[in-house]
């Protein structure tokens, strides 16, 4: 697959790139999943909290799923991003009950994020490994010094950093007047900014930067990246730092959603998160996605688990069957959208 | 002449990693406490006479390992990709063999037989459809796994209606642990024949050097006149086999299917071993023996780490560095450098030796 530039040679017909195509799928479809979830199902989903509730929920989802989406267009996996982030979550909570501070607690959360995408980095460009042995490793290693550290769920302990937690964004023009009349504001937790941050940062990263187009360019094809001169071992070695990097910010907001450490934190967020990207039409081939359309899939995702949840599905295995439903029909979709843009420019 | 000698070295170079792993793990345990190798004869529950000892239990646990490797071999040989879905699909055969023989009023021999072709089919039905995404709509295979990865283990809840249900008898209990009268346990056993039944497909059908070739050069392959779509889709069926197989040893062993517990993880591990096996998890040429001694190192690991009273929620930490280390000492970098180095060291020696031959 080679990487699709925008080359305005007709302004007038600029034809969509793969990369955008994808996105707008699946924005449109979000969209048309949640207005059909108000139409249908009503209740909460009519309030602005309920989209608030969904970001308070999976800010850390959306963070690593941003540091997949880098690794995914360089055309690698990263499995350790939800290993990490349960690690990162262990070490800040019982750091802070040692009598931490909390400044600190973030450098040691990115300080552990950056030592794994280092290795990951070093071992997969440097040594050549294949990229899902040695994360596959280091998703071992972080569950591993995860129960090292305790096995038992560990609570926050620490005033400063309980206030910090308690912290929540009112924004009362959204919010909606209750029975008895009161006004409840939407409500929204720091994480959130973080979360939107990340995507902003690397949205800009993605499109507007030297390093970003060198992902794609890494992705799309190898070989020619190296042709027109890229450093490919060290483009590849910055997109597992980077995914490491945003692990570690995103087990800091786990534990300021959360508030305790457990060794089961964040089980199977790895697999979330590349459901997440691929949803948003990134393809684990590399050289095809966008970071936007990985928030909307991470959005996606989370919105039909509440749909199911609300129209009365209460059986535990309906969720995650309907997740992998979802999975299926948007996997389809993109293969068969383009395979059939294949078959147009051909003919 | 030649060439055949340089094929028989490149052929060793693929096991030399597993076959240095498994060395390794022994001289470590030999000196470690030596008494980790005794195998002794007890008497079981039954009355049994029955091997027992690390060794045993070593190659008693990689038994679903080893099967599933197999398999997954073949996968990542074919389509350059692995099926990450085994373990959620091992928990649906493993809870369809547990209804049907629920469902039958005595369990003999026949429902065994039964409840077991039973669940092969429905694990040949979920490998056709992981196998048709891969090969019919060309969607990465962890991609295409990664759906009833997600689901895989809920369906089988559903199975089951929600509950944990047990089988007891005594064909079980011997499928899972020992057969009357034989002293090796029966998983060791069925190992065994699924690897002759392997040898035997390859040593009578072209499925080796098909498979191969898919998985070299697709497009040359189909050029060549072979169907990439069926071959493609045979391994993700033989797949399913080998799913089955480890999905009734797996609930046969506890005489309960838990679809949250059953091999949890095991799709790692047996990815983990076809690429201990030197085989290239980016597909081609494939060795099935090499996955097997790998899913034997990742146990022998295991149970080593186990006497040496590491707690078992402990053994991925340890078990990750192992991993590093070895694939570290496979990588093509380290590979090349270290014949640079050796053959610096040579071209030194020989040139010793031209010196002394000189001034003598």
């Amino acid at each position: 697959m080679s990487v699709k530039q925008n080359v305005s040679l007709n302004k007038n017909k600029e034809p969509l790139t793969d990369t955008q195509l994808l996105m707008t799928i699946t924005i449109i479809i979000f969209f048309v999943m949640y207005l059909l979830a108000v139409v249908l199902l009503q209740g909460g989903f009519l309030h602005a909290q309920q989209i608030f509730d969904l970001l308070n929920d999976n800010a850390s989802l959306i963070i690593v799923s941003c540091g997949l989406t880098i690794v995914m267009i360089g055309g690698g996996i990263d499995i350790s991003v939800g290993a990490v982030t349960s690690l990162v979550v262990m070490s800040c909570v019982l750091y802070l009950n040692n009598g931490g501070n909390i400044f600190v607690s973030i450098l040691l959360a990115l300080g552990i994020g950056l030592a794994f995408g280092a290795v990951h980095g070093f071992l997969i460009s440097y040594l050549e490994i294949q990229p899902f042995i040695v994360t596959l490793a280091g998703m071992f290693f972080a569950r591993g010094m995860t129960t090292i550290l305790s096995v038992n769920p560990q609570k926050v302990e620490h005033e400063g950093f309980a206030a910090m937690q308690n912290a929540k964004i009112e924004i009362p023009w959204l919010g909606y007047v209750a029975k008895n009349g009161n006004l409840i504001p939407a409500r929204m937790e720091p994480g959130v900014v973080v979360a939107l941050l990340c995507v902003i940062v690397v949205f800009v990263l993605l499109q507007f930067m030297r390093l970003g187009r060198c992902f794609y360019a890494m992705g799309g094809n190898q070989q020619s990246a190296l042709m027109l001169g890229i450093n490919v071992k060290r483009t590849r070695f910055f997109s597992y730092v980077i995914s490491g990097l945003l692990s570690g910010i995103s087990g800091y907001v786990f534990m300021m959603h959360t508030g305790a450490g457990n060794a089961t934190n964040a089980a199977g967020m790895e697999m979330n998160a590349i459901a997440s990207s691929i949803i948003g039409g990134t393809l684990l081939t590399g050289g095809v996605g966008n970071v936007l359309g990985t928030f909307f899939g991470t959005m996606s995702l989370t919105t039909i688990k509440k749909i199911v949840v609300s129209s009365g599905l209460n059986d535990p295995w309906w969720q995650s069957i309907t997740t992998g439903g979802m999975l299926c029909f948007f996997i389809i979709l993109q293969s068969v959208v383009l395979k059939n843009r294949e078959k147009r420019k051909h003919a | 002449m030649k060439n055949k000698k340089k094929f028989f070295n490149a052929d060793l170079s693929q096991l030399a990693i597993p076959l240095i792993a498994i060395a390794l793990l022994f001289i470590f345990n030999i000196f470690r406490d030596i008494s980790f190798f005794s195998i002794g004869v007890t008497t079981n529950n039954d009355g049994n006479l029955v091997l027992t000892g690390n060794l045993i239990s070593i190659i008693n646990g990689a038994s679903e390992l080893a099967v599933l490797a197999m398999g997954m071999t073949l996968v990542t040989a074919a389509c350059g990709g692995q099926d990450i879905s085994v373990g959620a699909a091992a928990a649906i055969a493993g809870s369809v063999f547990v209804k049907v023989l629920k469902s039958s009023p005595s369990i003999n021999g026949g429902t065994v037989i039964l409840a077991f072709l039973c669940s092969c089919v429905v694990a040949i039905i979920f490998g056709s459809f992981n196998g048709s995404l891969v090969a019919v709509f060309k969607i990465q295979p962890m991609i295409a796994t990664l759906i009833l990865y997600t689901c895989g283990r809920s369906i089988a809840y559903w199975i089951n209606g929600g509950a944990t249900p047990t089988v007891e008898s005594p064909i079980i209990s011997a499928w899972g642990s020992y057969i009357p009268g034989i002293p090796v346990p029966t998983p060791v056993l069925i190992v065994i024949i699924v690897a002759i039944l392997f040898k035997l497909v390859f040593r009578f059908t072209s499925l080796e050097l098909l498979t191969q070739s898919v998985g070299i050069n697709g497009s040359a392959a189909r050029l060549n006149g072979i169907n990439t779509t069926f071959i493609k889709l045979l391994s993700f069926i033989i797949l399913g086999l080998c799913v089955a197989v480890a999905g009734s040893i797996g609930v046969s062993r506890l005489g309960l299917i838990n679809h949250e517990t059953l091999l949890l993880d095991v799709e790692m591990d047996a990815i983990l071993a076809v690429a201990i096996g030197g085989n290239n998890l980016g597909g081609g040429k494939f060795k099935i023996s090499g996955s097997i001694i790998g899913a034997y190192v990742i146990q022998m690991l295991t149970i080593t780490l186990y006497a040496m009273k590491v707690s078992s929620t402990d053994v991925k930490a340890y078990k990750a560095i192992v991993i590093i280390i070895l694939v570290v000492i496979g990588s093509p970098v380290v590979k090349s450098k270290f014949s640079k180095f050796m053959g610096q060291i040579r071209s030194k020696k020989i040139e010793a030796s031209e010196k002394g031959a000189a001034k003598a």
